[in-house]
């Protein structure tokens, strides 16, 4: 049985990643930017298992634990300050927010 | 396999476009959570079965539960609930039932035929977590470092989120109930 050629997983994780890339650069909503911000963080965990199941180590999945830490505190207190943004500019428009000054 | 890797990689790339070109956060949602699913799916075909758990368990999961939070508390009132009646119509939940569905059915293919092992065998759990308490007990020391300083964050930046909204909704009585 023929195994998926590493070649054609990366192909898969450079598309999911110009995916979130482009929703980060064509929307406005501040959940939507969050979410592609999550979509391209997964196809940089997902190159790394990629890599790692083709030598047959582990250190793939480890990165992709550390990757996965990263999102979930990178989400958390980004969430936190979209409900910020949202009590003080009542929108999410991601432009709303321009002024940072408090 | 192979046509597993594909099945399970067009349906990752059909729920993320349709992630990023929806107009309302709860179908973004329904659609970014079957995309985290087909990319598990691509994970366990890959031959790292513990990498697709904690896809599962803590993307599709945990991550995906903050954000349906986040979105019900920024969607409050009359105006939302209206919203909500009519989002359950069918055609709304049809496309990511859809998707699920055909995840599901690739899941129990190769649950069945056996195919789930890749030519070159498998990264066991057993082996990442050697790895993981080995040579990357640091790595774990300072991800563990990291996990709380999110925590701090998003508590010091929420607490003080609480307490003005409180005090503003006072005579309006408590918002969200």
């Amino acid at each position: 049985m023929a195994s998926v050629s590493p070649s054609q997983a990366l192909l898969l994780a450079m598309i999911l990643f110009a995916l979130g890339l482009a929703g980060v650069l064509a929307r406005r909503n501040l959940v939507f930017l969050l979410m592609s911000i999550e979509i391209m963080l997964n196809a940089a965990g997902l190159a790394f298992v990629v890599a790692g199941s083709r030598w047959h180590q582990p250190d793939g999945q480890i990165l992709f634990i550390l990757v996965l830490t990263l999102a979930a505190s990178e989400v958390a207190v980004g969430l936190a300050l979209i409900l910020r943004i949202h009590q003080r500019n009542a929108s999410l428009d991601a432009d709303a927010a321009a002024k940072l000054k408090g | 396999m192979n046509a597993a890797f594909y099945l399970a990689a067009a349906v990752a790339v059909t729920a993320t476009v349709l992630t990023i070109t929806r107009t309302s956060a709860v179908h973004a949602l329904l659609y970014l959570v079957v995309s985290l699913l087909a990319v598990a799916v691509v994970f366990y075909v890959l031959g790292a079965p513990f990498a697709a758990a904690l896809e599962v368990i803590v993307y599709a999961g945990a991550i995906i539960v903050l954000f349906v939070f986040v979105v019900m508390m920024l969607n409050l009132g009359e105006a939302a609930a209206a919203e909500e009646r009519r989002w359950i119509a069918p055609r709304y939940w049809i496309g990511p039932a859809a998707l699920s569905a055909l995840l599901a059915a690739e899941l129990c293919y190769l649950y069945v035929s056996g195919a789930a092992q890749p030519s070159g065998g498998a990264v066991r759990p057993t082996v990442v977590g050697a790895a993981l308490f080995g040579p990357y007990l640091l790595a774990v020391e300072l991800a563990s470092m990291l996990l709380l300083a999110g925590l701090v964050g998003a508590y010091h930046i929420g607490r003080h989120l609480f307490a003005d909204g409180a005090a503003r909704a006072g005579p309006d009585g408590p918002r969200g109930e």
